[in-house]
């Protein structure tokens, strides 16, 4: 494949829940219906159904994984370095799958989609959807598909959970599982982080109760990506970025305005995050997060929640990610072995922090490339 | 797969010597398992069920493209990933002269393991014995290549060494395999001597261990 000519896609809706018997089923008690799932396929599925890999997004991700939508796209889609034919996750051999979660606002059913009641977007009565209300919708898409069972789920971030919700909830259901620079429970540290970015949305005049109009600035949830993008990039990835540099300024101008090449950094991030995410979607999706814990059912032992498991794991954090650190994938490592799982572990040297799961493309897309690999022919030898 | 593997692992004499020992059917921990061709043999022409532990990301990377589960891990710590006697064999080749307190880590490898295998460059071989007696330096030799300041063989022993740190931990030691040149005869009749290393199978003396 040349660099020049674009690997076209094409987006798709699965639509589901129109009756009381198929609505979906949430967490909270409630229904959710007419639910649409936005996502993408790529690559062939196998005539035995062997090669299905399903990846599962973060926090502000979408169903738009590799490729581009049109030729004059300006940018393929978030995981184009690690998913594409030759690629390391390579659609030339994979049927590859990547779908929007719920609550989202990239075509899958969110608080921003029409509530078929009222008539009216949800906004703020869109029910609290937990990971696995995420994890369901996409099993309906499973069955949508005709697939049978997945070769792997990858996932990093807010993925990686939804891949360890799978694997407990659905476990004859996958040959494997990716979990990249994620946790089995969510950290008090990062739910204090989501608790500011969503008071910095709730505060904002402009968000109006969630029923803010399109036109005005959302200033609460620049702050909120702000913020959260710290947390993505680690001191030294900062110092190697930014430094103490000036922009658009020769010397301090002993005011408030911004001064910092990293002010100007996050302040472009947060904007340009406000022009295609929903202030509310955002609520909706860090409260997911903050609810994860697959050690709750068990009265908080990780091992023996983790005990349904019956795929094999590849487990990767990074050494500077500070919002997921290592020492949360080495707790999932460590119960999976009490179980005696077939589980493998790499914290990849990285100075990028969390967003080193985007970025370690390298080292990261041989580890899984040849993870996948093995897999397939250990099920095509079968 | 299972030549290739073997052909591999021809330079490790150690290793093909463990190979024999380790019955089929099992389940097999390797301490610092390298790019995981040992696993690798033993999972293919045994049916072992292997886990390997390595500290190198390079080598983890090669393992993950062997095939086999790998964890990184540092030896240095405890194993309290894994429960009593959880492995049939554990396997430490050419590992324990690496780590800050061998003494801890063999404790952990019979706590784990049913049984161990473990081999070791043995410093008492005459070679090593000549260099430092002759020339007053540390020895190099083909099985120990580095100078004395940037080995990581931090924890060099010898034969006797290792049968002294075993009674003191209450270890059993099965068998005794000394592997030298010369077909192997100086060597068996003097392994302290003539044996560049040694394989010894080993474990707790505790009871409630069945053969």
């Amino acid at each position: 494949m040349s660099e020049n000519t674009a690997y076209l896609v094409k987006p798709r809706d699965f639509l589901f829940g129109e009756s009381e018997d198929d609505a979906l089923e949430l967490d909270c008690g409630k229904k959710l219906y007419s639910v649409n799932i936005r996502y993408e396929t790529y690559g062939e599925l196998l005539p035995d159904g062997s090669n299905a890999v399903l990846i599962l997004h973060a926090l502000s991700g979408d169903a738009h994984v590799c490729g581009r939508h049109s030729p004059d796209d300006r940018k393929p889609g978030w995981w184009d370095e690690m998913v594409g034919p030759g690629k390391p996750i390579d659609t030339d051999k994979y049927f590859v799958v990547c779908s929007n979660v719920i609550g989202g606002c990239s075509g899958s059913t969110g608080p921003r989609s029409l509530n078929p009641r009222t008539g009216k977007r949800y906004n703020m009565d869109f029910p609290v959807i937990t990971m696995a209300d995420m994890v369901r919708a996409q099993k309906r898409l499973m069955e949508h598909l005709k697939i049978k069972k997945w070769l792997s789920l990858v996932g990093g971030s807010m993925g990686g959970m939804q891949a360890l919700e799978w694997a407990i909830t659905y476990p004859d259901l996958m040959e494997s599982v990716i979990p990249i620079a994620t946790t089995a429970r969510l950290s008090p540290q990062a739910i204090a982080f989501d608790w500011v970015g969503r008071e910095a949305i709730l505060t904002d005049t402009n968000w109006r109760d969630g029923n803010y109009s399109e036109n005005s600035e959302q200033k609460g949830l620049s702050i909120a990506r702000m913020l959260a993008h710290i947390t993505y990039l680690s001191d030294e990835s900062m110092h190697h970025k930014f430094g103490r540099e000036l922009q658009d300024t020769a010397s301090y101008s002993f005011d408030f305005k911004r001064n910092f090449a990293v002010e100007s950094y996050l302040e472009y991030q947060g904007r340009r995050f406000t022009e295609r995410f929903d202030a509310n979607s955002y609520l909706y999706i860090t409260r997911a997060n903050d609810y994860f814990d697959i050690s709750a059912k068990a009265g908080g032992e990780l091992a023996k929640a983790l005990e349904p498991v019956k795929c094999r794991f590849l487990v990767v954090s990074f050494s500077s990610d500070w919002l997921f650190p290592a020492a949360q994938s080495v707790e999932l490592v460590k119960a999976l072995l009490k179980n005696r799982a077939e589980v493998s572990y790499c914290d990849i040297k990285s100075s990028y922090g969390h967003d080193a799961f985007l970025l370690e493309a390298d080292t990261l897309g041989k580890m899984i490339s040849d993870f996948l690999r093995n897999r397939l022919e250990a099920v095509r030898g079968r | 797969m299972v030549d290739k593997l073997k052909k591999q692992l021809a330079a490790r004499p150690d290793i093909l010597v463990m190979n024999e020992i380790i019955p089929p059917d099992c389940r097999v921990l390797d301490l610092g398992c390298g790019n995981g061709a040992f696993l690798k043999l033993l999972e293919q022409e045994k049916n072992v069920r292997g886990l390997g532990i390595e500290l190198s990301q390079e080598k983890i990377i090669e393992s993950i493209n062997t095939g086999i589960s790998v964890v990184h891990g540092d030896l240095n710590n405890n194993l309290d990933f894994a429960d009593d006697f959880s492995f049939d064999y554990v396997v430490v080749s050419n590992t324990l002269q690496e780590v800050e307190r061998p003494d801890h880590l063999l404790r952990e490898v019979v706590r784990v393991g049913k049984k161990a295998v473990v081999s070791f460059i043995n410093f008492g071989h005459v070679k090593t014995r000549a260099q430092l007696l002759l020339k007053g330096a540390m020895p190099e030799t083909d099985n120990l290549p580095h100078h004395w300041y940037n080995t990581p063989n931090i924890h060099l022993a010898t034969i006797r060494d290792f049968r002294e740190l075993c009674r003191l931990l209450d270890i059993r030691i099965i068998k005794e395999i000394p592997l030298g040149s010369n077909g192997n005869l100086p060597a068996k009749m003097f392994p302290n001597l003539f044996a560049a290393n040694c394989v010894f199978e080993i474990s707790s003396n505790g009871s409630g261990i069945q053969e």
